[in-house]
This record gives structure tokens, sequence and C-alpha cells, in this order.
């Protein structure tokens, strides 16, 4: 197996001690089938055990890991070493303050992510004992899609709008939304659209696409973003043009 | 210390957490519930599992049918009536799952969709195409955030249990985030936090499995019951351990040897069948344990292909056609080409067992509840049993559902049977003193041992004593090692001095876990002369019912190895038998 000597440059904080960020490299024997997590581990195992990151699976689910890797956002265990040059540079995930190293202050996406009711809001009350609502396979494909987010935030690193806005709900708070809306047993939609289709939502969004291209699991949250806009639209001329038209 | 009250406090927030979380807030709002995991939830290892959620849906199913396939699978070591009711269970939850909006595949009609799975006699197994874990967990996480009284406490490690007047009134818990340490006090406490994978070296379990929750218990006094019992699944990718589900068998994949032969008919799974015509519960759709076991069997025949990453044989899903992998098994293909770089549609994947599961746990009863009151445990670091020797593919998932509840409905019930108060003074002195255990790991200067080093000497000897094969000679090595490193352990020294988010302090607790864990499989393994399920003994090869139809039960001390008892197994209806995975009769 070939191996590869990486400068793998690693930003360091350390709230009890650094007055501010600083990068430290070390050299690290990496085999070309790595990922930049493996070589963050040998660091960790091997050279410095103070370097503090998050990372679980492994494996590109549980989505613990996102980072900047040489300045774009990623899962670091499906950043792969044979993709760089021998030079690596990783910082926390940009957007968020720095907890300390590689960790990142996570609150305001989780506190986003529960604004928007991130959860079936039954179009009618069914008991369990009455059995399985009937969902199409063709049903299931208009949302399946937003299901498939991980909540990794590299979206929100890539998003220049939540950069500049923070209370912008963001990305995957919005698709996710978007997957509930498209739900064929949900019927929660109004309750949502009070929050997504407000200033800080929705209409915040510039569609510069960054959240789509940088996603590891190809939600396409630019997508349901326009989608929510069209349908907040319709929803604005039926209430202001058509008032006599119920949603 | 800041002191946290609440009515029950939960250790863990994946599958299992979650849905006792959920179901305390639904039995009666005014709980307090405080939900407390080491990560935020939608990063619990549940989100990794792929392949499914068995229970009894379809007309041509029965609970019957799936009470014989669980305890047959156990090796007869389930205890039956808590299948009983495992199973009875089951149906309902995964309903109230599809309630709360989980996306599970759909047959034509709209109707749920089931695929076959290894050692189900019928298709059973609910999926959410090949990510149902993740979707299972993503769908309680979002469905528990409509409820404000479960208060999450994220990214807090539990240090210790607080015991006081012989029940279970709390725990210490350090906030990872500010390095401080937080008195929970809780008139019931019920541990959800996963299993111990990581204490061997190849393992489809992601880091945070090192057996956290299994040792705050064990160390309290709770046993822990059938840690002997671990599971390797037999298709991992050899490069990294990462798990391609037995739905890829379930949808028609073989298994082949070097020369190209479905070498499972060779032991028993045969004879043969077609290709691309999955027969249940034979050949490849054989339990877990004979799929791995035969898999060492080819290996010292000299039948494995050999590859960079060690000894492989080949799963071939070529024959499923690139429209039903994308459809039914598009993460399979996505973790094949990126950590492999191997196409499952163009070319059959190399793979071998890894360690995948962990039978045994915190022995409970049929209600969830651990010996010590107040003390409730379910999911994998728990041990009910309805695994026994051996689990079944899709069973985990549904158990968390089941026995979450249960444990919360438990949980509830002790609180209702009228607890004396709390004397706070004696919960605070046993906090102060989980307290100067953290500090005095701070205060060290000098260590002699590294945490990285002791944790592969640790995963090593378990690898060599207690992997898919076992001998009494190996076991006895691999205990006496680990004697040795739990000793050695208290030479270890944490480097970084910071309170923030201190990841060194981290895995020197999860060492401690995981060194404790080792111990009680290693010495329950060496106890126990027979062969059963995924234990199996190169010098005692039978089962030996006389004996050993027993659950084994590991007591803690601090530094002698694990005191062992044994327990007898509930039968009900079904006397153990002769596990029959061949065709040849059906």
């Amino acid at each position: 197996m070939s191996e590869r000597q990486i400068q793998l440059e690693v930003l360091r904080y350390n709230p009890e001690t650094d007055s501010e960020p600083r990068f430290q490299t070390y050299s690290v024997p990496c085999l070309n089938e790595w990922v930049v997590l493996d070589a963050l581990n040998y660091v960790k195992d091997n050279l410095d055990t103070t370097l503090s990151y998050r990372w679980s699976c492994h494996m590109a689910v549980c989505g613990s890991c996102g980072m900047m890797v040489n300045g774009e956002p990623k899962l670091a265990c499906k950043a792969f070493i044979h993709e760089y040059g021998d030079q690596i540079r990783v910082e926390p995930l940009a957007n968020f303050p720095i907890e300390r190293d590689l960790v990142t202050v996570v609150e305001d996406f989780i506190a986003k992510l529960a604004s928007v009711k991130p959860y079936l809001i039954p179009k009618e009350d069914k008991p369990v004992s009455a059995g399985e609502f009937k969902q199409t396979p063709a049903q299931l494909l208009t949302f399946k899609q937003y299901t498939l987010c991980i909540n990794c935030m590299l979206c929100y690193a890539a998003c220049p709008q939540y950069g500049l806005v923070p209370e912008f709900i963001g990305p995957a708070a919005i698709a996710l939304a978007h997957r509930y809306n498209q739900d064929s047993r949900d019927g929660g939609r109004d309750e949502r659209q009070e929050v997504i289709a407000s200033h800080e939502g929705v209409w915040e969004c510039s569609f510069v696409g960054a959240c789509s291209e940088v996603c590891p699991k190809h939600v396409d949250p630019a997508g349901a973003l326009q989608q929510v806009k069209v349908a907040s639209t319709i929803d604005w001329y039926k209430e202001h043009l058509m008032p006599w038209v119920k949603k | 210390m800041e002191i946290i009250k609440t009515d029950v406090a939960i250790v863990g927030a994946g599958g299992a957490g979650l849905r006792a979380a959920i179901a305390l807030a639904e039995a009666d709002p005014k709980l307090r519930i405080a939900l407390v995991s080491k990560v935020y939830p939608m990063r619990s290892h549940t989100c990794a599992a792929e392949g499914g959620a068995a229970g009894v849906i379809k007309s041509d199913d029965s609970l019957d049918l799936h009470f014989n396939d669980t305890v047959g699978g156990g090796d007869w070591l389930c205890d039956q009536d808590a299948v009983e009711y495992f199973i009875n269970e089951a149906p309902k939850e995964l309903i109230q799952l599809e309630h709360w909006g989980c996306p599970w595949s759909r047959e034509p009609n709209g109707s749920v969709a089931v695929r076959p799975f290894g050692g189900m006699k019928i298709k059973r197994t609910w999926f959410a195409a090949d990510k149902s874990g993740f979707h299972i967990l993503h769908t309680l996480f979002q469905t528990s955030l409509k409820y404000p009284s479960i208060q999450r406490f994220d990214e807090y490690y539990v240090t210790d249990l607080l015991v006081d007047d012989g029940r279970c009134q709390g725990f210490t818990a350090l906030e990872i985030r500010s390095g401080e340490m937080r008195q929970f006090q809780a008139g019931a406490v019920i541990i959800a936090a996963g299993g111990a994978g990581r204490m061997f070296p190849f393992t489809t379990n992601g880091a945070i499995k090192t057996g956290d929750g299994m040792a705050l218990a064990y160390r309290a006094g709770a046993p822990l019951k059938d840690m002997e019992f671990v599971q390797y699944h037999p298709t991992g990718l050899p490069n990294n351990g990462i798990l391609l589900t037995e739905g890829c068998r379930g949808e028609g994949g073989i298994l082949l040897n070097k020369h190209g032969r479905r070498y499972l008919q060779d032991y028993g799974m045969g004879p043969e069948t077609p290709v691309g015509q999955p027969v249940l519960k034979t050949m490849e759709l054989g339990p877990r344990d004979r799929l791995s076991q035969s898999f060492w069997h080819e290996q010292q025949k000299g039948n494995t292909v050999s590859t960079r990453w060690g000894d492989c044989v080949l799963l071939d899903m070529r024959h499923l056609g690139e429209k039903k992998i994308n459809e039914r098994l598009p993460f399979v293909r996505d973790l094949s080409i990126s950590y492999l770089g191997m196409d499952p549609v163009k070319e059959p994947i190399p793979i071998r067992p890894v360690v995948h599961y962990c039978m045994g746990g915190i022995h409970t009863d049929i209600k969830a509840a651990t010996p010590l009151p107040g003390l409730f445990a379910a999911g994998e670091c728990a041990c009910v049993s309805i695994n026994g020797a051996n689990r079944l593919g899709s069973n985990s998932l549904t158990e968390l559902l089941v026995f979450g509840r249960r444990a919360a409905l438990s949980a509830i019930d002790h609180l209702q049977s009228g607890l004396p108060a709390s004397k706070d003074a004696v919960l605070a002195a046993q906090a102060q003193d989980s307290a100067g255990r953290i500090q005095a790991l701070f205060d060290k200067n000098g260590g002699t041992e590294s945490i990285s080093g002791l944790r592969s000497e640790m995963m090593h000897t378990m690898e060599e004593g207690a992997g898919i094969y076992r001998t009494g000679e190996g076991l006895a090595a691999t205990c006496e090692k680990l004697a040795e490193l739990r000793q050695r352990y208290a030479g270890i020294e944490i480097h970084d001095k910071s309170r923030v988010y201190n990841t060194d302090l981290m895995q020197a607790l999860e060492l401690g876990s995981m060194l404790d864990c080792a111990e009680a499989a290693a010495v329950g393994a060496r106890d126990r002369q027979e062969s059963r399920g995924a234990h199996q003994r190169l010098d005692f090869t039978a089962r030996d019912d006389q004996k050993f139809l027993k659950h084994s039960l590991a007591y803690y001390h601090p530094k002698e190895p694990a005191r062992i008892e044994y327990l007898d197994v509930v039968i009900t209806k079904s006397q153990p038998g002769v596990r029959d995975y061949s065709g040849a009769k059906k």
C-alpha cells in the first residue's frame, strides 16, 4: 500500500490559553486510501493527544466530522487523501464559532432545526391499532431526497447568506421543513410556513446554490428553497389577489 | 456543583433513549425528563444501521413464526417470555414510527414493504432503503422536538451512578463543553447508551461505542449478562470494517470463495439456491453466526481471496442489476465505491466478518428493570434477553423501540411506588467523590501508560482470544492480559489539561469503560465451556444444555476479575432443538 508523508496543517485554538487561533503542522505518514479523518486519528493516537475534533461513524452518516479541508466544507471521513496534494489544511466549519480546535459551537443550528417544526403534523388522527398510513412509492419520492440530510452543517458553512445574516434559518432546516410539507401524511404546512416563509426564512436566500454543491448526501437544499419560495409566492397571490380562494 | 433535579434521567439519546423519552413525555407531560448524551442525538450509532427492523405485518406471517426464528436464531439462549413480549409489541412500534413520519419503503399499493433477512423464515423486515437506522433515529429525534418536557443535555458524559438507600437516584456527568461536573438527581435512571464493539480492532461500530453505559451499571453493582456473545457481521468492507447490510443478501447477493463456489453449501446451509432467487433461512440467508464461522473455516482451508487488506470472500451482487441496487441498496453502492473504489454493479466486493453487536449487556428483566432498583436499561447496552446467543438481523432496531418504551413505563411505575425523599447530603458526597476522580486524572503528571497504547493492546488481545473461534488457552491468555491492562490503566496520564472539550479525558474514560466490559466478556467466554451461537469453542465444540442453558452474570470488582454466576434461561414453549438452516427438507 503506497504511503505518503502529508503535512497536515491544523487550526488549533484553546479558549483557556490562546488569545486567537493558530496553525500547527503535523507530519503524518498516510496511506493513499485514507481519509483526512484517518490522518487526524493518527495525530491523536501518535503525535498529539491534545487535539480535539468530533467524529464517530467513519462512514458519512452520523454527520459529526464536518470541517473545512483546504477551505472547502467536507466530512473528514469522506475527504480522501488521494484527492489532495502533500499539504492539507484543516479548519473548523466556517460560519460557526470555534469552541476548541476543530470543534464548533452548533447550538444555533440545532435551535433553527427545531424551529421549523420538523415532525409529522398528521392530516388525520389515526390510532396505531388502525394500521399504517398508505403512501405510494411515487408519493414517497416527492420528499425522499429531503429526508437524507445528516445534519452535518456543511451547507451552513458554504452558505454566503448565513455568513452575512446569522438569523437566516438556513438550507438544512428549510429543506427539512419542506420534507414534511411534501409528505402525503402531513397537514402542518401552514404552521411551518409562518417560520420558513418569513424574512429570516427562504427570502433571505440569494440562490447561490453552494449548499447543494457541498452536500455529501445530495439532498439539494437549494432546490427545496426554491420550491418553498414558489409555494410561498402562490400563497401570497392567493391571499392578496384572490382572497376568495382558500389555501 | 450544579444540581439538576428531574423525574427520569436517560443516559444515551440514540434510538432507545429517544423512544424512552417520547414515551415518558406522552405518558405524563408534567414529568421532568433529562435526556443526557455524550453526543448530539443524531450522531448516535443507531444512524449506522442499514437493513431494517423486524415486525409481523403481512398476512403470510405470524407471531409464532417470528418467535421461532428469534429463539432458534439465538440458539435457545433467549428468554422466551421476553421474546413473546417483543414480537407482540414489534408491529405496534413500527406502525407508531410510521405515524411519526418514518419514510419506510413501500409496495406499489402504498403499504409498507418488507424484505428478507438472515435467519427469518418469512419476509418481515421493514426497511427505509438501506438507511433504516438513520431514518429511525432522525424520525425519533425530530419527533422528540415536539415535547417541551424533554430537556436535552447534549455532549454530557455520565461518569458515575448515584446509589443510596439501595436504589439508583441519579448520576454525575461532565459537561464536555465546559469541563464542569453536574449532579443529576432523578427518581429513575434509564441507561440506553449502546454497545461496546470498540473493544475490538475491526468493527462496524463508530468511535462512540465504548460500553460506557454498560460500565456505569456494572460498577454500580448491576451484573452484565451474556457478555461473551459478540456478533460478527459476515459482510464488512475489509479495509475499514464499514458494514454492507444483510439486505445485500436479502435482495439476492451471493457469497463466493476464491474458486467461485458458494461455499455456504459446505457448512450445512445448502443445497445451493438459484442465483438471484434467495430462499429464506438457507444459504446466504442463514444467520450471522453461521456465516461468519463459515468464513473462518474457508480461511483455514485456504479458500479465501488474498487482498491487501487480508483474507476475504466475495459478495457478488452484479446479477441484481443497476436499477435494483440503486433502489434498494444505494448506500451500499456509495460506500463500496467511495471507500473501496469498487462498484457492486460491476464487480464482486471483497468482504470479511467484522465485530458488529453485543448480544450481552446490562442484566434486565422483561420489564427492562435491572436488579438495582430505580435503574432501567434498553437497547444494545441491555440484555433482556431476546437475542440469546446470536441476534437475528433486524431484531435490534425493533428492540430499541419496544424496550425503550418499556423502560419508560417501568420508570413511571417506579416513580409511582412512593419513593422516600433523597438524602441530598449523601448524594452530594458521592458526586464530590466522582468529581474528585476526574480531578485526580487532571492533577496527575508523569504517567507511564498511553491511552492509545493500552487501547490497542486491549483490542489486539480481544481479537486474538475472543474472536469468532475461541479456545480455553487463548481465553485464559486474554483474561490475564486484560487483568494486566486494568492494572496498568492506573498509570495513564491526561496530557491535555484544558477543561474545554477535552477529548483526551474522554478517551481515557472510554478506555476505562471498555476494559471493564472486555474483561467481563473474556471471563464469561473462558468459563462457558460449550459452543452456542456466536460463542464457539474449539475445545468444547458442542452445545451443552445440561450445564450451560444458562445466562452468565458478571459481577464487578475494582481490582479482581469479574465474578461469574449463572441464571436459568426462561423457556416457555420452545425446547432447545437443532438449528436447521439447510434448505434440503423445505
